[in-house]
């Protein structure tokens, strides 16, 4: 479903990525974990294709397609969808306008037909109790008046309703209370299925426990040093990423 | 509004992005170049008008002689050549009609392509539950169709284009002509007085509330004509009226004036909503051509309890000149203004608002909202005035700017002048940009750019356009996109 070959990537100027290489099939859930400044976020924001994030060198390949070659809202549309990890707030624009007018954008540039409002509310109504979010709070302009755990949900709600093919969620789960992380985990659940995928990046072992990865990589100076299964997570934790990723 | 977006298509590619730019191409009668006081009988006599409006216009113009060009908004224009222009252009085929038949079909046409519907069958296609508005289309110097008259005249609403209205009811014009804004208020308004071409009257009886919403188009169409409307609608003892005007222009390369006047009187217990949408054409790309805008508009809440609001949304014009406002004269009366400009390539506008308070527990309040792109200025102005009189007046200005470019401008001038203790004014101001942490925010979840950019710039606005009627708030953020238009990349 992914497949990222060599990627280098400058953000002003400075190189972040040094020939990143990853490969996620259909099914599978990934994480990624490593130290501050490792490039985790950056290669969240360089597979988004946010400006700024210039990739000098390699390739990723999409379900099929260069992802390089589109722009970011062509890979939403293709089911490409970023988790951030420090939501952004929109006065003036609701929650619901927002998704909606994203979901329909999608929808039409995949030649699809645009969905009606009453079946949006009701998608939407529906997801949000699943996350524990209060609908009447998708009435407020994005994320405006939020706290950290309640933008990581509305996170989720987004994700729920775009369905995308793949998820990177970006340290969703900072700022979580157990409770919110149990059900924030339980959303990322909601989404596997055969031909979908996850890519969790993350600093701690918690989220691991309940979204349980088929494989795990530590990333450590731009590059991956290590991949393993489940049990890296847990020796990371017990050992720290200076031992393992040596 | 389905009409209008087969016909925007269908004009894209005659004209471009200012998709009313197109001209009509019917034989106008005008009045010799120039303007002297035999343009202005001319004007006049055109218009069957009695003497003593005659002689209102003359004493107008002889003022102006004496006047001097206001110069200090914070505008840039290259000196306007008065004597280079006409003051009058008509349709030569029948400008005044009984039925619809009678119009000239181009100009039947051309409001067609406009989306504007002539016949009262025709509601403003494609909103739910539309209601039936009424009509007054301004072509030029002329009004050209009123419609719903009859139905309105039933209800005691007396709608029809001021030139008609001079001649049938002369004493009610006569009464609150100049009331609100004095012929010699200032320079362009006093301009004004001396040529205004066409307008509408509106006068609506004690108790009564308008059946439907009221609305002028005004298209400029003849070359180097300026085009002076004068509009009065006044709203005796518990009336209600909303009334909404809409205009736009062909492009051109010669810059055009439109210097109108609008005054608005509301008795006591009674309430005037006046909306406009204002689209003239902005000048190219480069700057070049585009209107004039250059209108005083006044509103007096004469009775206690009575209410004035304005609602404003400038897209067009290359440079726009304007402040509506509210004189508060009754006990408890409120005036209010909600405004969204936008300017883009290389428009300016200078607008704003007064109010002034002079009754006891009035209250006003100010929601300005100046978008700049490309090279554009945009300047808010505003007054909030409270007289010795006024006890207990409360005001809440908020001035909101988006800068979409690093070479547009956002410049706010606000004046307050409180003479009265017990006052409460509040004034809040923010200057933004849409961050890019918005926007790639926006566009990974799939919307383009532009999308982007459109939705932000209207939850920007949205406090402003939820104050227009319906029908029309869907036009107006139709137009805020269009307008947009460059902004990106």
């Amino acid at each position: 479903m992914l497949e990222i070959k060599n990627l280098h990537a400058t953000v002003d100027g400075k190189e972040i990525l040094k020939g990143l290489s990853l490969s996620i099939k259909p099914g599978e859930v990934h994480a990624i974990m490593g130290p501050n400044g490792a490039g985790k976020s950056t290669l969240g924001y360089t597979l988004a294709g946010r400006d700024g994030y210039e990739v000098t060198e390699g390739a990723v390949e999409f379900l099929g397609q260069d992802l390089l070659a589109l722009e970011p809202h062509e890979r939403a549309a293709a089911g490409l969808f970023l988790g951030l990890q420090y939501p952004v707030e929109i006065p003036g624009v609701s929650n619901l306008t927002f998704l909606r007018t994203a979901l329909n954008a999608q929808r039409k540039l995949r030649g699809e037909e645009e969905v009606s409002s009453a079946d949006f509310l009701r998608l939407v109504r529906e997801k949000a109790k699943e996350l524990g979010l209060d609908p009447e709070m998708l009435k407020r302009p994005v994320n405006v008046g939020f706290s950290g755990g309640e933008k990581k949900r509305n996170e989720m709600v987004q994700m729920a309703v775009l369905q995308p093919r793949l998820a990177i969620l970006d340290e969703t789960d900072s700022g979580l209370d157990i409770d919110a992380l149990k059900v924030v985990a339980q959303g990322i659940n909601a989404l596997r299925g055969p031909d979908r995928a996850i890519l969790l990046i993350t600093h701690y072992q918690r989220l691991l426990d309940y979204v349980v990865p088929d494989h795990v990589h530590v990333l450590a100076a731009g590059r991956i040093v290590k991949s393993g299964d489940k049990s890296l997570a847990l020796e990371l934790e017990r050992e720290g990423y200076a031992t393992v990723a040596a | 509004m389905a009409p209008t977006q087969e016909t925007l298509s269908t004009v894209e590619d005659i004209t471009g992005t200012y998709k009313w730019g197109f001209s009509t191409d019917i034989e106008s009668e005008f009045a010799p170049k120039g303007l002297n006081e035999d343009v202005i009988r001319f004007i006049s006599a055109k218009k069957q008008e009695p003497e003593w409006m005659l002689e209102w216009r003359l004493k107008a113009y002889r003022h102006w002689l004496t006047m001097e060009e206001p110069k200090w908004a914070m505008v840039k224009y290259p000196e306007i050549d008065f004597q280079d222009a006409y003051y009058y252009a008509a349709p030569k085929k029948k400008p005044t009609l009984k039925s619809l038949d009678e119009v000239d079909p181009e100009i039947r046409r051309t409001y067609e392509r406009l989306g504007i519907p002539l016949e009262e069958q025709k509601v403003l296609a494609g909103v739910e539950g539309a209601r039936k508005v009424a009509v007054d289309a301004v072509f030029d110097s002329v009004s050209v169709a009123t419609t719903f008259r009859e139905e309105l005249k039933k209800a005691g609403v007396i709608f029809l284009s001021i030139s008609e209205a001079i001649r049938e009811y002369p004493d009610l014009v006569r009464k609150y002509l100049g009331s609100v804004v004095p012929m010699h208020d200032n320079f362009y308004a006093t301009l004004n007085s001396a040529v205004f071409s066409d307008g509408t009257f509106v006068y609506v009886p004690k108790g009564v509330r308008c059946p439907m919403e009221l609305s002028t188009y005004f298209r400029i169409n003849a070359q180097n004509t300026g085009q002076f409307e004068r509009t009065l609608i006044v709203a005796d003892e518990g009336a209600y009226v909303s009334y909404l005007e809409g205009c736009t222009a062909p492009m051109r390369d010669e810059n055009q004036l439109h210097a109108a006047v609008v005054e608005l009187v509301a008795m006591a217990d009674a309430e005037i909503k006046y909306s406009t949408v204002q689209n003239w054409y902005p000048g190219d790309k480069e700057g070049k051509g585009g209107i004039y805008n250059f209108v005083t508009k006044r509103g007096l809440c004469k009775g206690a309890r009575s209410k004035i609001s304005w609602t404003q949304v400038e897209t067009g014009s290359a440079v726009t000149w304007k402040y509506p406002s509210c004189v508060l004269a009754g006990e408890e009366s409120v005036g209010e203004f909600y405004s969204v400009a936008v300017v883009n390539n290389y428009q300016q506008a200078d607008t704003g608002t007064k109010m002034i308070h002079i009754g006891k527990n009035s209250r006003s309040t100010i929601i300005s909202k100046g978008i700049s792109v490309g090279r554009g200025q945009n300047t808010y102005r505003g007054l909030v005035k409270v007289l010795p009189s006024a006890e207990n007046v409360r005001n809440f200005t908020q001035c909101d700017s988006l800068l979409l470019s690093d070479t547009s401008g956002a410049h706010t001038v606000p004046y307050i002048e409180v003479r009265n203790p017990s006052a409460q004014i509040e004034h809040e101001a923010t200057t933004s940009k849409i961050s890019d942490d918005q926007l790639f925010y926006a566009m990974s979840r799939g919307l383009s750019e532009e999308e982007a950019v459109a939705m932000i710039v209207n939850g920007f606005c949205r406090e402003v356009l939820q104050k227009l009627p319906m029908e029309f708030a869907v036009e107006a953020q139709k137009l805020l996109g269009i307008s947009l238009e460059g902004s990106v990349g």
